[in-house]
């Protein structure tokens, strides 16, 4: 115990002088006349586990969203590894390629087998060999223990195990950062734990996650940071232990008993 | 629960469940209405199939003699439509077939269908489907090309005026699926494109030839269109009618291809966003895949519809199949033997339509296995 607390104090002292791997600035984005992001500031460093949290609608899935692009925002700077989102597809491409994404539906291609879902993007957008694909492949399936799985197709299998996939296809790009937005919202209950238990074994390796949910003891688990949002403002951000156990304004008190009244 | 259940295995359903007989309860003898159009319809099919052989089979003619004057037909006119006068397709099958080309160079365009054929056989086969595909298709195509032109390797110049029959049709159902598909998957896109002036194009595009009949555009590719080139420069009349064909064809496949492209989830868009393939990777590797599925029975539908809608080429005189046919009965000794003129065209039409529909059933199955639990 007492060794990990040590490796735990050298990497928050390393991510002190490291540049963030993401950051928000004074970022705002519309939804029509919708005001769905109001400058939202943030940044995570190299290795840090920061949970989103909010109620439906607050926000957190758009800004998550905004980080690879899959929504542009209107107003603010977002920079992800040093490199600014812009226009500029060649700098959309770099960071896609770094970052890796996990969606509450799972969006695996269907027509292809589990093990081709891990290793088109290697194949075609990092130009790995396939061979060594399909290698690094196989390993990171083991990883979310579904090597059995590789060949049959996506809708034979369960959601927990469709989304334990998902990670396993976003991991075969090694990126650098995760994105999980809502990864377990889709699933059965039974189905939760298996997902949650691959999350956690990732957050052991120093991966920088990035994870919106609503599964409390997930973040108290793994999260260095809780951030909590309502109506596309970021409220709260602190610690598990200072954002659940103290929370400091009205909303986030509010939406604490609410979640906890639901379990 | 627990307490009231009985252990048992699975059972076999009872025997009034499966099997012929419970087939023929359930769907043919259910109640005393459905009993009564049961017997009704049967009796009505089996009186049409057996007149039908009678005058096929039975009251057939299948040759007539000739002499100085030509076929001698009154045999088949004392029939009096009792039976059918097969002879007419022993005489003139080969003009139907082939048009008015020279007759003893026949062999070149009955050839020419042979490569058609296998060629279409090759393509079916999803072995084959690889790029170098692409390079059968041409080297076939010229070879066709090659023995319907003539006019090299000592094969005598044959004018296109003079083509007409199964070829024709070939030629234009062929060349104008092979052009209008991928052009109606580029419209398609096109039309979804987040470019203003490529949508806009597109859209026109669709609109435009999709609001004219067939029959106008081909008028217009052979009485309308050489009055706006320059004087002297003509291009094939066939060739005309190919492109309006494929233009026709591509506008209404567009529409088909951009039904599978808008079936798609939005998921699968931003899961291949996601992990940073460009917009060709995207589209080639994720988006036409599926919705190019989705949309095999509507596809093959235009399909079957466009291989017969080239008969409308005879509108502007060129000699398809059914048209060849049509002519071979304007000589006097053969005039009234229509119906097995047309059977015998029909057989033809139907028997490449079916094969089309057969070979997408099973391509469906084959392709959508992935959709099986």
């Amino acid at each position: 115990m007492s060794a990990t607390a040590t490796a735990e104090q050298i990497a928050s002292a390393a991510r002190a002088d490291a540049p963030p791997a993401i950051e928000l600035a004074g970022v705002n984005k519309w939804f029509g006349a919708l005001h769905v992001l109001r400058d939202v500031n943030l940044a995570v460093a190299p290795g840090e586990r920061v949970v989103v949290c909010g109620p439906s609608g607050s926000g957190k899935s758009t800004m998550i969203r905004c980080i690879n692009r899959l929504e542009i925002h209107q107003e603010g700077r977002i920079a992800v590894e040093g490199i600014e989102l812009t226009d500029d597809v060649r700098a959309l491409d770099a960071i896609r390629r770094e970052v890796g994404m996990v969606f509450q539906s799972f969006n695996l291609f269907p027509h292809l087998t589990v093990l081709e879902n891990c290793t088109l993007a290697p194949i075609w957008v990092r130009r790995t060999p396939k061979k060594e694909a399909e290698e690094l492949a196989m390993e990171l399936l083991a990883r979310v223990k579904i090597p059995e799985q590789a060949l049959k197709y996506p809708g034979q299998l369960s959601g927990g195990q469709q989304q334990r996939v998902a990670i396993a296809r976003a991991l075969c790009m090694r990126p650098k950062i995760m994105l999980f937005d809502e990864p377990t919202s889709a699933l059965d209950p039974e189905m939760i734990k298996e997902v949650l238990d691959v999350m956690v074994e990732l957050a052991g390796t120093g991966m920088t996650m990035m994870v919106v949910t609503h599964e409390m003891g997930f973040a108290r688990q793994v999260a260095d940071r809780v951030v909590f949002m309502d109506q596309g403002e970021v409220v709260e951000v602190g610690t598990p232990d200072q954002v659940f156990n103290a929370p400091k304004t009205d909303r986030l008190k509010l939406f604490l008993s609410q979640i906890l009244r639901g379990h | 629960m627990s307490d009231t259940a009985i252990p048992s295995g699975p059972r076999k359903p009872p025997i009034t469940a499966v099997g012929p007989i419970a087939w023929a309860k359930t769907n043919l003898f259910s109640g005393w209405l459905s009993t009564a159009v049961t017997l009704a319809m049967g009796y009505l099919l089996i009186k049409l199939a057996l007149s039908f052989i009678d005058w096929a089979f039975v009251n057939a003619i299948w040759s007539v003699p000739s002499n100085a004057q030509g076929p001698q037909t009154q045999a088949c006119r004392d029939l009096r439509g009792a039976g059918a006068c097969w002879a007419v397709i022993g005489e003139k099958h080969r003009f139907m077939l082939f048009g008015t080309y020279p007759y003893e160079q026949h062999w070149r365009p009955a050839l020419a269908c042979v490569l058609f054929v296998v060629l279409y056989i090759i393509s079916a086969i999803r072995s084959f489907w690889r790029w170098e595909l692409a390079l059968v298709w041409i080297g076939m195509l010229t070879a066709i090309g090659i023995l319907m032109w003539g006019g090299v390797f000592g094969l005598s110049y044959v004018p296109q005026e003079r083509w007409g029959g199964l070829p024709i049709t070939l030629i234009l159902a062929t060349f104008g699926l092979a052009f209008a598909f991928p052009l109606s998957i580029l419209v398609a896109l096109g039309r979804r494109s987040s470019l203003p002036a490529i949508k806009v194009l597109c859209v026109l595009y669709v609109e435009l030839i999709r609001g004219v009949p067939l029959i106008s555009l081909l008028f217009m590719a052979s009485v309308m269109f050489p009055l706006f080139l320059p004087e002297g420069m003509n291009i094939d009349k066939l060739l005309r009618a190919q492109i309006a064909i494929i233009l026709f064809a591509g506008a209404y496949l567009a529409e088909v291809v951009r039904g599978g492209l808008q079936a798609l989830p939005k998921g699968q868009y931003e899961a291949a966003d996601a992990m940073g393939l460009s917009y060709w990777q995207k589209t080639g590797l994720i988006i036409l895949p599926q919705a190019l599925r989705m949309v095999i029975p509507p596809l093959v539908n235009t399909f079957i519809g466009f291989f017969k809608d080239t008969s409308l080429v005879l509108i502007i005189g060129i000699f398809d199949l059914l048209t060849a046919g049509k002519t071979a009965i304007v000589e006097p000794a053969w005039q009234g033997f229509g119906v097995e003129v047309y059977v015998f065209v029909g057989a033809i039409y139907l028997v490449f339509c079916y094969a089309m529909s057969k070979y997408s059933r099973g391509l469906e199955a084959d392709l959508n296995r992935h959709r099986r639990r």
